[in-house]
């Protein structure tokens, strides 16, 4: 246990950290260890190109929108804060866990792992999925598989599906309504070993 | 019931019969479902190959034990075996021995398939308890018709048939449509269950049962050492598939939790498969001479037999996948691979003396994908039905054999002890290596398994047909107690199946189970079920974990650039599985679309997304279904017939109510023939009218919307649809044909009316109405664009009387102003339409129709005129769909070449389109006052001007017309 208490006070705010994560320590200190090992220079943050040494993640369709949801708007860096934090979304939700009232909505809820899933869609951030978004998201996962058209009926189809209010677009409210039935918990979790 | 007896009366009878001579017989008797003839002397019974075949030679089989008496002179049927002495020239009697083998699996096929029918009378019956008891039930009732008849247990459950024939339907079926994805999420905790939990359950039953025996619980006639309470302990502790799949079909549990207790009871076998085979060359070996040695023998073999399984099943997957790469030229022989080589992946296992059934359920796995995608969607429905259908009477057979075996004065050996405390025992031991190995698994489950899930898992650890094969397949000579193990077999079966599977539906429903949702998933989940297995991927590659949907993508990236590449026909591979899905889903849509409200029309509007499908071409199939199902069509024909020539105002109302009745007809019909479920009445008409009104609604309200939107789908859909559109091009004509042949139908009961308003109308066109031979080309185009009106009118009719109590029955609903037009539009006009593979394009159309409602003074000679063509194309339409094809074909020739030049032209513009789309719109609303003016006058016109004046007059209302064609 002493080196693992060494290794937590090298991070700083770490009882924040594990406090809004739900991380255990030994989560932390693995996640530590590969934030260390991404990044290669040693900086203390991460930059695109750290995430870009990843060669699994190159041949991922929708790699690049992932590490683009690490960055915030006009930041170049991730430090491991925001590093925990977005892996935190991913995190199985704990059942057992007692419910505290007041507490704010913990990272990996329901609504914030959607919100994850919404925004790498919504690359523009203007809450809304259009059909360009969506036919790009399309045109990533299919790849030169399909025909543009293909693509477009495919878009067309499911913007029509999720769209309520006929604007063209999926609005996350619609977005999480298309997808309410779907058992998000378990799909947009992670086990994270211990 | 009666008749079942008497069936089987006659097949034992039959038996009988053949006693006397069979003893010689060339054919292989084994062959049938029934056991050897009484007669048949123990000789004949070691020359059959039977239970040999399934590795343990040596066996003797368990219904040659009773030395038979001399066959049935008892009964009604003793002339029978009296004459079947005779001689070879009663010619009778030569030939049931001829098909006796054959028509004796056909009875006893018959005699399941109708047991089916017999349950699934009563629907709140079968929903309070499963098929398989009621079959084990019959099962016993039959066992006891013929042990009355034959005074001795002919049938039974013969363990060869059983593993050779019966079990690998069931298991192919099961294996070939294992959800794959579901299966491999949670293939760990199937592997621990299946092997953990079975070798638990063996061990421990085994050795407890020695424990009880030691303390006396059982009785000292039960002559059995360790040994073979181990052996006995291995069969009954399996999970049976056959027996999970009857049972938990019908009880719906969460996807999770049915794989998890499916997967385990096929996976399993390896290990049941071993352990007998092991226990049983230690007891003929004798206790003595068993050595550590074959421990370890034991585990080798484990290896083998279950990995060996494994890879003949996935070779003959990757051989029969490469097949169905070739067969696009033999396509009536598809099918015929799949069962060949499932069976065949089977039978190599068996022959190797692997698990036969871990090498069929991933030959099913593994080829499922790769087939599915190469052999033709009629094939896939041909595989998918038999499959079914044999698993399905490969079930019902094990089970009433199952009810018959267990009548049997021989087998039954009883013995208290042993019975209670294996029950207890087996239940016992599955609770707790069930929450035992749970509570391992969970520490590594994503999802944890909940204590609720753990009580059904444990409670569904049904035991079945195969520990009852096995423990028939028993040598006695070597177990001496086989007897009672039969017996506690039996009563083990039946106690899970039964009592088990009665109140597993009551126990899942207390517990509140989650339970299974039939639902497909939409669109939008594929793609984003996708998009969360790529972000998780990433995210596990950026934390570092080289976790499941790592190794899970690294599978897919392997599959996709050599597996994929090997197995998948060129033409297949290029296509992705997102739009594979994106198809199926719209084939879905529109057939749920015609399944429910019987009418794509009027779905169309409700649910835009169905919208895409129009144009993919089991559309087609629907609608050609659909057709043929509306065959009532037929039924306005002799309408014509009785009304044409009394031309009354009683006679009008009597063609009204009969019209309408038989126009509501085709829907009831409809969904009665689809619906599983009985409908009362009332709610079928609710629905009706439900459909009636949002139908309504939605026109009125999302109009131009809708319009649009459909509109720019159908430009992509199109585009894409590139080779399609040609075909479309020239199929254009007969298709909108088809909708106009549809209408008429209804404008037929106007005739008498314009008898009244018109009787200036020439005799001549009355002829052709009632002649209604001509079914020519040159005659119809005249006919058509009077139709127009007419049709409208006539829509009326039939749907204002039957759904609203409103329009009075008393006046013909015809002679209603405009504010009756809508609904008329809207039903009655969806009704029959869809048949129209453009509803886009009808749509709008008759919703413009009703919005701008034409004039009413022209309704009688609108009428009157469409009595023209009325009748005529009724008659083509009565003659059934093929008719309607046929005929229309040519009726609309003329009048569609002239217009198709429009949307060649605008395909160009189809950027435009939303603008112009609006000004048709508006146009068409406008100008449509026009058109029925045009026709009052046109009535007496030359046709074909009229006609003319028709396509180009309105050219806003041409132009929709002109371009959804295309356009779809």
């Amino acid at each position: 246990m002493g080196s693992t208490n060494s290794t937590l006070l090298k991070i700083p705010n770490v009882e924040v950290l594990m406090q809004e994560t739900g991380f255990s320590p030994a989560h932390i200190i693995r996640l530590h260890d590969r934030f260390k090992a991404l990044d290669k220079e040693g900086r203390g943050h991460l930059c695109p190109q750290d995430f870009g040494a990843i060669k699994e993640l190159a041949m991922n369709p929708i790699g690049d929108r992932i590490i683009g949801a690490f960055f915030s708007p006009g930041k170049e860096t991730v430090d491991f804060d925001t590093f925990v934090k977005i892996l935190a979304h991913f995190r199985p939700v704990d059942k057992d866990r007692p419910k505290e009232l007041n507490s704010p909505e913990p990272i990996n809820s329901r609504s914030n792992k959607l919100r994850f899933a919404f925004q790498l869609y919504d690359q523009d951030k203007d809450g809304k999925i259009s059909r360009d978004e969506l036919l790009q998201v399309l045109r990533a996962m299919l790849g030169m598989q399909v025909t543009e058209e293909q693509l477009e009926s495919v878009a067309d189809r499911t913007i029509q599906e999720a769209d309520l209010d006929r604007d063209d677009a999926i609005s996350f409210e619609e977005f999480r309504k298309s997808l309410e039935k779907i058992n998000i918990d378990n799909l947009m979790s992670i086990r994270f070993l211990r | 019931m009666r008749g079942l007896s008497l069936l089987l009366f006659i097949t034992v009878a039959g038996e009988a019969t053949t006693d006397l001579f069979v003893t010689v017989a060339s054919l292989p008797p084994e062959l049938e479902v029934s056991a050897a003839p009484a007669g048949t002397s123990p000789v004949t019974a070691r020359h059959i190959p039977g239970p040999g075949e399934y590795g343990h030679p040596g066996i003797a089989l368990a219904r040659s034990e009773e030395e038979p008496a001399v066959p049935s002179t008892e009964d009604g049927e003793s002339s029978h075996p009296h004459g079947g002495g005779g001689g070879g020239y009663e010619i009778v009697q030569w030939e049931w021995s001829y098909v006796k083998t054959p028509y004796i699996i056909a009875s006893w096929l018959l005699v399941a398939s109708v047991a089916k029918i017999l349950f699934h009378c009563s629907q709140r019956f079968t929903t309070a308890v499963p098929e398989s008891c009621m079959l084990i039930l019959l099962g016993l009732v039959l066992g006891a018709v013929v042990l009355i008849a034959s005074k001795k247990q002919t049938y039974q459950l013969d363990p060869g048939l059983f593993f050779l024939f019966l079990l690998p339907t069931i298991v192919g079926d099961a294996g070939y449509f294992m959800p794959a994805r579901l299966f491999f999420d949670n293939l760990g905790a199937i592997l621990m269950y299946a092997v953990v939990g079975t070798l638990w359950n063996a061990f421990c039953t085994g050795f407890c049962l020695y424990g009880v025996k030691m303390a006396g619980g059982i009785d000292e006639k039960v002559n059995a050492g360790l040994m073979d309470f181990l052996l006995f302990g291995a069969l009954i502790s399996a999970v049976d598939p056959v027996a999970v799949i009857a049972v938990f079909e019908e009880v719906h549990v969460n996807e999770t939790l049915f794989i998890i207790v499916f997967g385990e009871s096929l996976l399993n076998d390896a290990v049941t498969v071993v352990l007998y085979k092991v226990y049983i060359s230690f007891v003929e070996a004798g206790p003595g001479n068993v050595y550590t040695a074959d421990y370890f023998k034991g585990i080798a073999s484990f290896l083998i037999v279950s990995i060996g399984g494994t890879l003949v099943g996935l070779i003959f997957a990757v051989i029969l996948a490469f097949v169905t790469r070739f067969t696009k030229t033999v396509r009536i022989i598809e099918p015929l691979f799949i069962f060949l080589l499932v069976y065949l992946a089977y039978l190599t296992a068996e022959l190797f003396s692997l698990s036969a059934i871990l090498s069929m359920t991933f030959c099913g796995i593994g080829c499922n994908k790769y087939v599915e995608a190469n052999i033709s969607q009629k094939s896939r429905t041909t595989v998918k039905y038999t499959m079914k259908t044999l698993a399905s009477i490969a079930e019902t057979i094990i089970f009433i054999f199952l009810g018959i075996s267990a009548v049997d004065k021989s087998k039954w050996a009883w013995d208290t002890g042993l019975v209670v405390s294996t029950l207890i025992f087996i239940l016992v031991f599955r609770a707790v290596g069930v929450a035992g190995q749970t509570w391992f698994l969970n520490w590594f489950r994503l999802v944890p398994l909940e204590k609720i899930d753990q009580v059904v898992m444990s409670y569904g650890g049904l035991r079945g047909a195969v520990a009852f094969a096995l423990v028939v397949l028993l040598d006695k000579e070597h177990v001496k107690a086989k007897d009672y193990f039969v017996a506690t077999t039996i009563v083990v079966v039946f106690f899970t199946v039964m009592f088990q599977g009665l109140t597993i539906k009551p126990l899942v429903k207390w517990l509140k189970v989650p339970r299974s949702t039939n639902r497909k998933p939409t669109i939008n989940e594929e793609i984003h079920e996708r998009a969360f297995d790529h972000i998780l991927t990433a995210v596990e590659d950026i934390a570092g974990l080289n976790g499941y949907h790592h190794w899970r993508d690294k599978w897919e990236q392997f599959d996709k650039n050599y597996l994929s590449k090997l197995l998948l026909r060129k033409s297949v591979y290029h296509k992705s599985e997102l739009w594979e899905a994106y198809q199926k889903i719209n084939i879905r849509d529109a057939i749920s679309v015609i399944d429910q409200g019987g009418n794509v029309l009027t779905s169309a509007r409700l649910s835009l997304p169905s919208m895409a499908s129009r144009t993919s071409f089991p559309e087609f199939t629907n609608v050609t279904n659909y057709l043929r199902e509306n065959g009532s069509g037929v039924c306005l024909d002799l309408q014509v017939i009785d009304t044409v020539p009394g031309a009354k105002i009683e006679e009008e109302l009597e063609t009204h109510h009969v019209l309408a009745e038989n126009l509501y007809k085709p829907r009831r019909q409809y969904q009665s023939h689809y619906s599983r479920h009985f409908m009362t009445v009332g709610e079928k008409e609710r629905q009706d009218r439900e459909v009636f009104q949002r139908n309504m609604h939605n026109r009125l309200e999302s109009f131009k919307s809708t319009r649009y939107k459909r509109h720019k789908k159908d430009r992509s859909q199109k585009k894409h649809k590139g080779s399609d559109a040609k075909e479309q091009d020239t199929s254009d004509k007969p298709r909108r044909n088809v909708s106009w042949q549809d209408r008429d139908p209804v404008v037929v009961p106007m005739a008498p009316e314009e008898d009244i308003h018109d009787p200036s109308e020439p005799d001549k066109d009355e002829d052709v109405g009632i002649t209604f031979v001509a079914r020519k080309a040159p005659e119809t185009p005249k006919e058509r664009p009077k139709s127009v009106p007419a049709a409208l009118d006539a829509c009326q009719s039939p749907v204002a009387a039957p759904p609203s109590p409103t329009c009075g029955e008393k006046n013909l609903p015809w002679k209603y102003g405009m504010g009756s037009l809508p609904p008329c539009v809207s039903v009655e006009a969806n009704k029959i339409i869809p048949i129209d593979l453009q509803q886009a394009w009808n749509q709008s159309i008759s919703s413009l129709e009703s919005l701008a409602s034409p004039p009413e003074p022209q309704h009688p000679r609108v009428s009157a005129l469409s009595r023209l063509g009325g009748p005529v194309r009724t008659s083509a339409n009565g003659k059934s769909g093929g008719g309607v094809g046929a005929g229309s074909g040519s009726n609309i020739g003329s009048p569609s070449s002239g217009q198709f030049k429009f949307p060649t032209a605008k395909e160009e513009e189809e950027e435009g389109a939303l603008s112009q789309q609006q000004q048709e719109l508006q146009a068409l609303m406008s100008s449509l006052t026009p058109p029925p003016a045009t026709q009052s006058a046109g009535k007496r016109r030359n046709p074909c001007v009229y006609l003319r004046s028709l396509v180009t007059v309105p050219p806003s209302g041409g132009e929709p017309q002109s371009r959804r064609p295309t356009q779809l």
